[in-house]
């Protein structure tokens, strides 16, 4: 099945149309503390792909229904800029966008804790200012930094990476053709560098022995964002250190 | 310092931070089951590892952490600034600039007996004071009771009020209050620091004095931060 507008071949030799060779992630671009009105904020980028998030909160939640006696309610929200991608998007929720918001806001439930913090709310906002495939991916790297820069109580930092077939061949991080034009996307969460996901979805069709071949590249990929999430908290408060002299 | 003898290598368990150390979520600050977990940390098997970003703080067998940002959350004790935000017919609500509201109850509010049939009692605390009070109890679902009995709490009046992030506190304070006293000193304003990041200054050189607040909240983390206070304050303004 060919698309139109699709290119003749994705990949060339070993390396990919933009450069890359398979398992290589696109640069990654990281900042915190970046919204000051905000309790916690923090931008990532995947090449192309923008995503910034902000954090307000623990604070007193409302409606007074949804509130809950022992933890704290975690409240997310994804949105693409209606100008993140060539086609216009219509502002304002939509079935995909309410959905990831929905996988984000579970992943992340699964780090915070939220007993911490009986009867509040934590609002997270993830916007996505331009678009290039893994857009969910860089939300929820972005919303997991911006809740450590927040100072919420969290186990572990959540690191997400896509991986993907295209043109039978497993190649890691995709961007916007690969992605279009590919075969299969699958969109990985793990909590910090370790062996528990928080988020699997795939599209696309492949065999077991495929699918346990991307899992495993993913593990890789999620261990280099946790790195790059690591290396910006440090660097960013590298120096507050309270030295009392 | 004393505190950093504590690394001996007893029965398997190791120390992997120093005091002072920059951690983030999640990392791995000690193995073994001969430390504990204060603030800030948890035990995760054999490992206690951070909760929060912030600086390690480690007491002989404890581990725990001075958090970086992150909103005030009351502990009996504390000395606070809030803002009288509502009134039930024998007890105030008090905003403490926190995700809770505090409760402040006549008894504790008064040292004597009030007919409330014949007296409101607005007549102590009205809608939009501002008060000193203590923090007397928390309950775990964090509701808050507040107390006016003790010799520092009061009413405020005049002045200005400023919000800092709370946990920067300690450090607008000082080692035993260095740092406080000397912008005291240097402005002659009164000033009350409550633990919530609330900020009551009062005095003929307010401007200056605020300023100093604002500087070391900007500047809390760097070095040198007295002699930079000290400069301020004596070029005045």
């Amino acid at each position: 099945m060919t698309k139109v507008g699709a290119p003749e071949k994705l990949i060339i030799g070993t390396k990919r149309l933009d450069g890359r060779s398979l398992e290589d992630m696109r640069p990654m671009e990281t900042d915190v503390g970046i919204i000051k009105k905000a309790t916690g904020s923090a931008i990532f980028k995947f090449g192309n792909t923008y995503a910034l998030a902000a954090v307000y909160g623990p604070k007193p939640f409302h409606p007074r229904f949804l509130q809950d006696p022992q933890k704290a309610v975690l409240k997310c929200r994804y949105n693409m800029a209606p100008f993140s991608t060539g086609d216009r998007i219509r502002p304002g929720y939509n079935r995909r966008s309410t959905e990831i918001s929905k996988v984000i806001r579970l992943a992340l439930d699964s780090v915070v804790f939220v007993e911490d913090y009986p009867r509040t709310g934590i609002e997270i906002f993830a916007e996505i200012i331009q678009a290039n495939a893994s857009t969910r991916c860089a939300g929820l790297n972005a919303a997991s930094l911006a809740l450590a820069d927040a100072g919420v109580p969290m186990r572990e930092l959540v690191c997400s990476c896509s991986v993907g077939k295209v043109e039978d061949t497993i190649i890691m991080d995709l961007d916007g053709p690969e992605d279009m034009f590919g075969q299969v996307d699958l969109a990985v969460a793990t909590i910090g560098n370790q062996d528990k996901f928080v988020l699997v979805q795939m599209d696309g069709v492949v065999t077991k022995d495929e699918f346990m071949k991307m899992i495993e590249l993913s593990k890789k990929g999620c261990g280099s964002v946790y790195k790059k999430q690591k290396e910006i908290l440090r660097e960013k408060y590298k120096t507050g250190e309270l030295n009392d002299e | 310092m004393e505190d950093e003898q504590v690394t001996e290598n007893t029965s398997n368990s190791t120390l992997l931070v120093k005091e002072r150390e920059l951690v983030t979520p999640g990392d791995v600050l000690a193995e073994g089951l001969d430390f504990l977990p204060s603030s800030g940390c948890y035990r995760e098997d054999n490992q206690i590892k951070a909760k929060l970003l912030g600086l390690i703080k480690i007491k002989n067998r404890f581990i725990g952490i001075i958090p970086l940002s992150g909103v005030y959350v009351p502990r009996p004790g504390d000395g606070i600034i809030g803002f009288v935000k509502d009134m039930q017919s024998t007890s105030w609500i008090i905003d403490i600039n926190s995700p809770y509201d505090a409760l402040l109850v006549l008894g504790e509010a008064v040292g004597e007996f009030v007919d409330i049939t014949k007296r409101d009692i607005s007549s102590y605390f009205d809608i939009g004071d501002i008060i000193y009070a203590k923090v007397l109890n928390v309950t775990k679902s964090k509701h808050v009771q507040l107390t006016m009995n003790d010799h520092r709490a009061k009413k405020l009046s005049d002045g200005r009020l400023l919000k800092i992030t709370p946990s920067k506190v300690p450090r607008l304070i000082g080692k035993q209050g260095s740092m406080i006293e000397l912008i005291k000193n240097e402005t002659k304003c009164q000033i009350i620091v409550g633990q919530n990041g609330v900020v009551w200054i009062r005095g003929e050189k307010e401007g200056l004095a605020s300023k100093a607040v604002k500087t070391i909240e900007q500047e809390s983390h760097t070095g040198g931060l007295t002699e930079k206070i000290t400069k301020l304050l004596e070029k005045g303004d």
